[in-house]
């Protein structure tokens, strides 16, 4: 089959806040860029993201990069690369003004400054105060920021490929990596972009979960395409949980609820935060009552006919309070819970919410993958950056506002590295290979000529209910066993999906399969890479790895501080060293240190 | 110029959970009985920002266009 050929100096696939930072770096330097988008840009799902982005401007307090390099390493558990997170932190004001210049909205203080709010888990001095280190637009700042950027880009004449799906990444016989495949939804027509270098800024994939608050566009796409194209998956079994979505829905009630006084029970009405935190109660910290629930559920005191919830319960605040504290969180839960919370409480479980792992990068947002005897080994044209990505700045555990500094630290990183390359002569145009392609269009003709198949919904929904029930928020040995074989099993289902429609023209059936072969990718490796990792360390956390003074929070780093690193063919694991040096002599190693707050 | 539904369906995915439930929902109940007209009115809404429909479809924000007002009923429908 002939296959038309684009070519470009650049190609970045995914337009949310990462992309579009690397599409600018790229487009104002000269580069031919393309970005291809499944969705229109501003319906990234960086809109979604609220709470703001972390600068040490000290605008509002005393602050400095020190503090919040210190503050994301024991966030991270340890676990992240002190190199990456001295980098972003050292970078975050110089991202924040340049987005500031792009015209971003601030929230202001009274002296025309960028205002700063406090955030869970921001200290000054070495966690002893807290500090307000977030800036924020509203509520609204993922969306404030990805319009800045669009607007930045348009001007800086970035071409979008809008409603185009990447595939599969091209690479060659040496393993360099010339572009990928892409089909442009209109047409159903494969094409191939054939570039200098290739930056992937897909996001994440918490549509793995049953329970997610991400968008269903969240499927992982990039590192889903990496995967099989052999590049190793880092650090997967780390995930972020909510303790408070909407059970079946993944919708966010946020931590103001309990804040307003509400309060957690189980099928018997029991206020069980008694139990496992007798002061703080339901006010304890995200882990601690994610943890709660999930116990209570398992050992039969969830609710609902299948006992696979707990309740939050505000029926005892006024109408008035709830109409005017919380008039958003009535409207979900009468939207998707069906319940009015004034009458009823709300059914929740703990939702998954942001990946720390993905496709391994350096703090210039190239991809590195072990090879001769060097665990990060640059891949030939190869860059990623966001929450496909993992520098590792969020280790085994997000700061809260470090996600959107991630993408814009590291989104314009990928660029000036590829803008450096570019400028030196050492990106190449190497010629493609003759079955470029072909990897692609086989996926194409085995879903079109599949007979007696798996639906794709089913296959999903089998995925989703898999890695809930047993790599979930909190981790029990035998159901991760139990979680490796079935994954595999579904993964298998997968290989046999069936669309019954197979016209070119706007297939979203076929546009959904394709989504889930990226998933079950991510599936496959979070199950994999969490059964393996027998410590508990920041978002994994198991049961048979408890608190003790020889492994304080079940941390173990005797044996396992180092990066999980999974390869999709083989269903293989290795590991490599965390980097717990700095880039520079400006910062001593921030020292190990039992994780509490 | 008619409309794909294909690709309005498609346009139905968003950058915000609460809208695809929202959309799911609609898609599976309401979307193949509309009239063109009604899929073009449709279109028309999709290219609003995100926080816009969905103030719209929470009430929180009156709809004040009104030949969009007959899909926003239909999305707050449960």
């Amino acid at each position: 089959m002939n296959v038309a050929k684009r070519t470009f100096d650049a190609v970045i696939v995914g337009a949310g806040g990462a992309g579009l930072r690397a599409a600018l770096q790229l487009s104002e330097a000269g580069l031919k860029t393309a970005v291809l988008t499944k969705v229109f840009p501003t319906r990234s799902h960086t809109v979604a993201a609220q709470g703001g982005v972390a600068a040490s401007l000290g605008n509002s307090t005393e602050d400095n990069w020190h503090w919040h390099m210190y503050d994301t390493v024991k966030g991270s558990d340890w676990l992240g690369d002190q190199d990456a997170i001295e980098f972003m932190c050292k970078k975050a004001n110089e991202v924040v003004i340049e987005l500031e210049h792009y015209g971003m909205p601030f929230d202001r203080t009274d002296n025309g400054k960028i205002y700063q709010r406090p955030f869970g888990g921001h200290s000054m001095n070495y966690g002893q105060a807290p500090v307000m280190r977030s800036c924020a637009a509203a509520d609204r700042t993922g969306h404030a920021m990805l319009h800045a950027l669009y607007q930045r880009n348009v001007r800086a004449n970035t071409q979008f490929f809008v409603e185009w799906m990447a595939l599969d990444l091209i690479r060659d016989a040496d393993g360099d990596v010339l572009g990928v495949t892409a089909m442009e939804m209109e047409t159903g027509e494969v094409s191939i972009f054939h570039a200098k270098a290739t930056v992937f800024a897909t996001g994440g994939a918490g549509r793995i979960y049953y329970s997610s608050t991400n968008a269903f566009i969240n499927t992982g796409d990039g590192v889903g395409m990496a995967a099989r194209a052999g590049i190793p998956l880092e650090d997967m079994e780390f995930w972020q949980f909510h303790p408070t979505g909407v059970a079946g829905a993944g919708v966010l009630i946020t931590e103001g609820v309990r804040g307003e006084g509400g309060i957690l029970r189980n099928a018997s009405g029991e206020r069980f935060m008694e139990r496992y935190a007798p002061n703080l109660k339901d006010l304890a910290s995200r882990d601690v009552v994610s943890r709660a629930m999930t116990t209570e559920i398992n050992e039969g005191r969830g609710c609902g006919p299948d006992k696979d919830h707990v309740l939050l319960d505000i029926t005892h605040l006024s109408p008035d309070t709830i109409m005017k504290r919380l008039p958003g969180i009535r409207e979900i839960a009468i939207q998707f819970a069906g319940v009015d919370p004034i009458k009823a409480p709300i059914p929740v479980v703990p939702t998954c919410h942001y990946q720390m792992g993905g496709i391994p990068t350096n703090y210039k947002g190239q991809v590195v993958v072990p090879k001769d005897g060097n665990p990060n080994s640059p891949v030939a044209g190869f860059y990623a950056a966001g929450e496909c990505a993992c520098a590792s700045v969020h280790g085994a555990n997000r700061l809260g506002t470090n996600s959107l500094l991630d993408l814009l630290v590291f989104g314009k990183s990928a660029g000036e590295t590829v803008v450096e390359d570019f400028q030196s002569g050492q990106l190449k145009l190497k010629p493609l290979p003759a079955d470029a392609a072909d990897v692609s269009l086989a996926r194409l003709a085995r879903l079109d000529g599949q007979t007696k198949g798996e639906s794709v919904f089913d296959v999903g929904l089998e995925m989703r209910r898999t890695m809930q029930k047993h790599a979930g928020v909190f981790r029990f040995d035998a159901l991760l066993k139990e979680g490796v074989q079935k994954i595999g099993e579904v993964a298998e289902r997968a290989k046999r999906t069936e669309i019954s429609d197979q016209s070119k023209v706007w297939n979203v059936a076929r546009m959904e399969a394709l989504e889930l072969d990226n998933l079950i990718e991510v599936a496959r490796a979070t199950m994999v890479s969490a059964e393996a990792r027998k410590e508990s360390r920041g978002a994994h956390v198991r049961d048979d790895a408890p608190d003790t003074p020889e492994n304080p929070n079940g941390r173990d780093d005797a044996n396992w501080l180092k990066h999980t690193l999974w390869y999709s063919e083989g269903n293989r694991l290795d590991y490599k060293p965390v980097n717990l040096k700095p880039l520079s002599d400006d910062v001593e190693p921030i020292a190990l240190a039992k994780r509490t707050y | 110029m008619s409309i794909n539904r294909g690709r309005v369906r498609w346009q139905c995915r968003r950058a915000l959970l609460e809208l695809d439930l929202v959309f799911t929902r609609f898609l599976e109940r309401d979307f193949d009985r509309l009239t063109d007209d009604q899929v073009a009115d449709l279109e028309e809404l999709l290219r609003c920002d995100d926080y816009d429909i969905w103030a719209m479809v929470n009430g929180s924000k009156a709809c004040e266009v009104d030949r969009w007002k007959e899909m926003i009923g239909l999305l707050r429908q449960r």
